[in-house]
């Protein structure tokens, strides 16, 4: 019976989280997801391959989207069947044209230094990841990768 | 974040430590670009051998430093990456532009050498 109960739990869990656009909360925003994540048991590299991630889309969020003006960051984490959901969105400026942001080295903020790698670490440390934008109302970073195989984990 | 710096031989050693995200790379640019400016970017040598966690914006601070100190005719070296940050190495291609050593020793040899 006890066995049951946790693993309904673990097959529908939820947390969210949101903050002001400040660079501080990136460091915030990845060990909260990591923290969740937790619960599938993940390895010392499949937490590592998350927190970047998380702090990929969160960075882009506070520099592109807000382009470092205040605003608010949400953050969304679901676990479904030993995988992990983060959704991250902003109300800021939004891609123009995402294919174009998803090109490895692409970067609009050259004087940054940005080095214009953080979707393709994103796609490459998640299994899949959606971006839905709208210029001049913000975006939206749907991201999902297994932790534990379904049999491994029921 | 944080980071101790020492000169070896003209080449200034940032040991850098703690989380290399975005927040933290803001604060220490300037502060490794101070202190190259008084070792007139003759070489510099990055050791990660303190880094818990990178992101791009780690890429970001190296490549920044890259264009700055061969700009100026200096050499640059990276050593002692951990495991947990080969992955975005590697990903990355920055080990096609910037050389990787093991040991902190072997990287300030290379960067004078050079």
């Amino acid at each position: 019976m006890a066995q049951d109960w946790t693993n309904a739990v673990l097959q529908e869990n939820y947390m969210r989280l949101q903050f002001p656009s400040r660079s501080e909360n990136e460091s915030l925003a990845r060990v909260a997801v990591s923290a969740f994540a937790m619960q599938l048991d993940p390895t010392v590299e499949q937490l590592t391959e998350l927190k970047t991630a998380v702090s990929e889309a969160v960075t882009n969020a506070i520099i592109h989207g807000y382009e470092n003006m205040e605003g608010e960051v949400r953050l969304y984490c679901a676990i479904h069947e030993g995988a992990i959901e983060v959704v991250v969105e902003d109300d800021g400026s939004g891609i123009a044209d995402v294919e174009e942001a998803r090109q490895p080295l692409y970067t609009s903020r050259p004087e940054l230094e940005r080095s214009g790698m953080g979707i393709t670490i994103m796609e490459n440390f998640m299994d899949e990841v959606v971006i839905d934008s709208i210029p001049g109302k913000g975006t939206k970073v749907r991201m999902r990768k297994v932790i534990c195989r379904t049999s491994e984990c029921q | 974040m944080a980071m101790e710096t020492h000169i070896v031989n003209g080449v200034l050693v940032v040991r850098l430590r703690g989380e290399l995200d975005h927040h933290a790379v803001e604060n220490i640019r300037n502060d490794i670009e101070d202190e190259l400016a008084k070792t007139h970017y003759r070489g510099l040598v990055l050791s990660f051998r303190g880094i818990d966690f990178m992101d791009s914006s780690g890429l970001g601070l190296i490549l920044g430093r890259y264009r700055s100190v061969t700009g100026r005719n200096g050499k640059m070296a990276l050593c002692e990456v951990t495991p947990a940050l080969r992955r975005i190495f590697e990903l990355s291609g920055i080990l096609k532009v910037v050389p990787m050593h093991d040991t902190e020793d072997s990287a300030v040899r290379a960067v004078k050498e050079a």
